[in-house]
């Protein structure tokens, strides 16, 4: 057994409200600087939608992630031999306009206007030229147009389901959507490391991290195509791409990442697992439908003394074994099968995990509104789901429906207990009915509803202890770097010659 | 004089510059390697430039290589003249991918406002030294025909005496002005390498072909300190 020690995430899909905060927090802290303006690190999209960049998740276009021939894996577009060929030009790198031409407005138009008859006005202004421009796209173009068929009807999940399905998604009166907020998975076997040819982009090994040095990036831009997520970006400016470095410096300090910590509908939770870095071929190797259970298998019980001593062995320290036990992420993802990862099909491995929305199956409505008895679902069934069982189950189950319908029964049963609860229009006995046939005890039931609807912050951020304070005595001495800003760049991260 | 200056003196210059920056660059200011790649702003026309570019100019550098260092082996090869008619057409059907690539790029550049931002000096420098380097090869090629087998007789053993700092410059300063002034050509062009874009080619990422896939970088020595 080797076990390392990897921060992971979860989404709860339900709780977000679309606000957007968590992209604001990002945006300021990190990627408010020239050549970084179109990058989102945090995004949040509309499902059905076609997301940022446009239609990332259509691979015919972007060729990223794994591809599996037979046993072998290999990085689609851009591995060894192909990105050989493809490095002096790469025929599936996004460009610019697959995101956006970012704009500005001239805003002293407004004060320095001569005195006429009209308002004066603000123009758009291209961050990239300086000069006018008509602004085509943005970074949230089909926010809450999600629904809408002008653009979700281009979201590439849509393909599988039937005629009726997509008629039913689109009827105008009904139109369904929910948000899907990404940031960078932190894969386990990210293809974005794979794929870079200069080796600037690495897996930190004591939690998983995946960073891009700066100072080793070649503008190869392999990265951006390999990753399946879109989740690296070419800076413009410097000639350097960039990604999501999980707010590392907050981490290191105890704090959660900044759009962790900003996020509104406190839709986010983050804590470490264990896994076991030698079931990783084997879990690679699994069918794609069996992708999301072989993944949830290859990570280990905190709890199990092996795997504390495995542990414990390979240099993985009490304190951190200790916040992995009380990992919330552990609960939502192995222990209640709620959590799932978003398009396993990739085979990276994603670290972060959504939990798939019910607030569409609600929507569901017979002739006469919501049928609310027991019999008729109570809160709809999952197979008259609003947004088809196969579009979730291509966005969360890397195909696989049984996977998805789990999590969203047993989310079903857990509201319908509180309800019998709370409300107690649904009696005890049938809530507890409805426990059982998703496979949740009553404890269980009151784990999830607290970690739904209660939890403060630190049982939402279990944050392990990072110790980076001990690990960088051994790399530099802490004398010699008095007086530094501790960033590592001492000059300004301009671009070359 | 000038034949001295540009025969005797510059090369040292040139090459001292070339291995003292490219080290210290390399070493002070890694930031600052990079191809500088600029298709995420243009990807058409880069295709049509920066592909028979690159083919074309690496083509020419290991012709260049190959009779540097292998003199013997290339006039040999010569001797039968299907083989040198060979190796010089495909020199010069390398010299002109380099040509079309090069104006590809020159074009694209000029023609894509959104590339304007990202165009600085030394990016013109290195057009304009790369354009001069081709054009006089160009007319090599062309007008002191069969320059494959006069290389290895004159340019080569220049180049060693070179490398044994006793240049006999004689050697080349009896060639014609088009071949002289490629080789001076050449000797600025390594004088500005590594001020340039160009060092990207000093990083090229051969090692990555063997490389394992995965990278994983720890902080503390794995199994040993715990804490
Ligand atoms: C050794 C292998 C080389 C590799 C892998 C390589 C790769 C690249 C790449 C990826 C770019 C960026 C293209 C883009 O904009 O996306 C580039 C640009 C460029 N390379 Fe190379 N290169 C190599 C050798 C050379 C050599 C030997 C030269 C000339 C002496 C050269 C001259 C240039 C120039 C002038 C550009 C700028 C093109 C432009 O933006 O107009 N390269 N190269
Ligand atoms: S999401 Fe993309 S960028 Fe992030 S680790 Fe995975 S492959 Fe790399
Ligand atoms: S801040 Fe939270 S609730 Fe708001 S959009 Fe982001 S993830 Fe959703």
């Amino acid at each position: 057994m080797d076990v390392r020690a990897q921060v992971s995430m979860v989404f709860h899909l339900d709780k977000c409200i679309g606000c957007h905060t968590c992209s604001i927090a990002c945006k300021n802290v990190w990627t408010d600087r020239k050549g970084a303006e179109y990058m989102w690190w945090n995004n949040v999209e509309t499902k059905p939608g076609t997301g940022y960049p446009t239609a990332w998740e259509d691979q015919e276009k972007y060729k990223g992630g794994w591809e599996k021939t037979g046993d072998k894996l290999e990085v689609r577009a851009v591995g060894k031999v192909r990105g050989a060929m493809t490095v002096f030009h790469n025929p599936n790198l996004p460009t610019i306009d697959d995101y956006y031409e970012p704009f500005t407005y001239s805003y002293q138009d407004l004060f320095d206007a001569a005195e006429g008859a009209d308002q004066p006005i603000a123009k758009p202004i291209s961050m990239i030229t300086g000069k006018p421009m008509k602004i085509e796209a943005g970074p949230n173009w089909d926010d809450d147009l999600g629904g809408s068929p002008v653009y979700a009807a281009n979201d590439p999940n849509l393909e599988n389901i039937s005629p009726e399905e997509r008629d039913a998604v689109f009827e105008l009166k009904n139109l369904v959507f929910f948000y899907l907020p990404r940031i960078c998975n932190h894969c386990v076997n990210p293809a974005c490391v794979a794929a870079c040819p200069s080796g600037a982009l690495y897996k930190r090994g004591e939690d998983g991290i995946v960073l891009l040095s700066q100072e080793r990036c070649r503008a190869w831009r392999f990265c951006v195509t390999a990753c399946p997520y879109k989740k690296t970006y070419f800076n413009w400016g410097t000639g350097k791409s960039e990604k999501c470095i999980l707010c590392y410096p907050r981490l290191e300090t105890g704090q959660a990442p900044a759009c962790f910590h900003s996020c509104v509908g406190r839709i986010r939770y983050f804590g470490v697992v264990l896994y076991d870095a030698e079931k990783l071929e084997s879990t690679l190797a699994a069918e794609e439908k069996d992708l999301v259970m072989a993944q949830r298998k290859m990570l280990l019980d905190p709890n199990d003394p092996a795997v504390i001593a495995a542990a414990k062995s390979n240099g993985i320290g009490e304190d951190v074994l200790a916040f992995a036990q009380r990992s919330p992420v552990y609960k939502w993802v192995v222990e209640w099968g709620l959590a799932l990862p978003l398009h396993a099909e990739h085979r990276t491995l994603p670290m972060l995990f959504y939990v798939p929305p019910l607030l569409p199956v609600m929507a569901a409505t017979g002739e006469k509104g919501y049928d609310t008895t027991i019999e008729g679902g109570f809160l709809g069934t999952i197979d008259k789901f609003r947004l088809p069982l196969r579009y979730m189950a291509s966005l969360f189950g890397a195909g696989n429906e049984g996977v998805v319908r789990y999590a969203l029964r047993k989310q079903l049963a857990v509201r319908t207990y509180r309800r019998a609860v709370t409300v107690g229009d649904v009696t005890m006995e049938e809530a507890k009915k409805l426990l059982a046939e998703a496979g949740c005890s009553v404890e269980q039931a009151e784990a999830i509803y607290y970690l739904t609807s209660i939890a403060p912050v630190d049982d939402r951020f279990v944050i392990p202890p990072m110790h980076r304070e001990e690990a960088i005595e051994m790399l530099d001495s802490p004398l010699a770097a008095k007086g530094f800003a501790g960033m590592g760049f001492r000059r300004k991260p301009e671009r070359g010659a | 004089m000038l034949n001295v200056l540009v025969f005797a003196a510059l090369p040292y210059v040139s090459a001292v510059l070339f291995l003292l920056v490219s080290i210290q660059r390399y070493r002070r200011d890694p930031f600052t390697f990079s191809s500088l790649s600029s298709q995420f702003l243009e990807t058409k026309g880069l295709f049509w430039g920066s592909v028979p570019f690159h083919l074309g100019i690496l083509t020419l550098f290991f012709g260049h290589l190959l009779g540097f260092l292998f003199p013997r082996q290339m006039t040999l090869w010569n001797l039968v003249p299907v083989r040198l008619f060979i190796l010089e057409a495909s020199g010069l059907a390398a010299a002109f991918l380099t040509l079309f690539g090069l104006g590809g790029l020159i074009v694209r550049r000029v023609s894509t406002p959104r590339l304007r931002t990202v165009t600085t000096p030394a990016d013109i420098l290195v057009y304009l030294l790369l354009l001069f380097q081709i054009v006089t090869g160009l007319w090599v090629a062309i007008a002191l025909r069969w320059g494959s087998a006069w290389y290895t007789q004159t340019v080569v053993p220049y180049l060693w005496s070179l490398f044994k700092f006793q240049p006999e410059i004689q050697r080349v300063t009896e060639l014609k002005l088009a071949a002289q002034l490629h080789i001076g050509g050449a000797f600025v062009l390594f004088a500005a390498f590594s001020f340039t874009r160009l060092v990207h080619a000093l990083v090229a990422p051969v090692p990555y072909l063997w490389r394992p896939n995965q990278l994983v970088i720890w902080n503390r020595l794995r199994g040993g300190a715990r804490f």
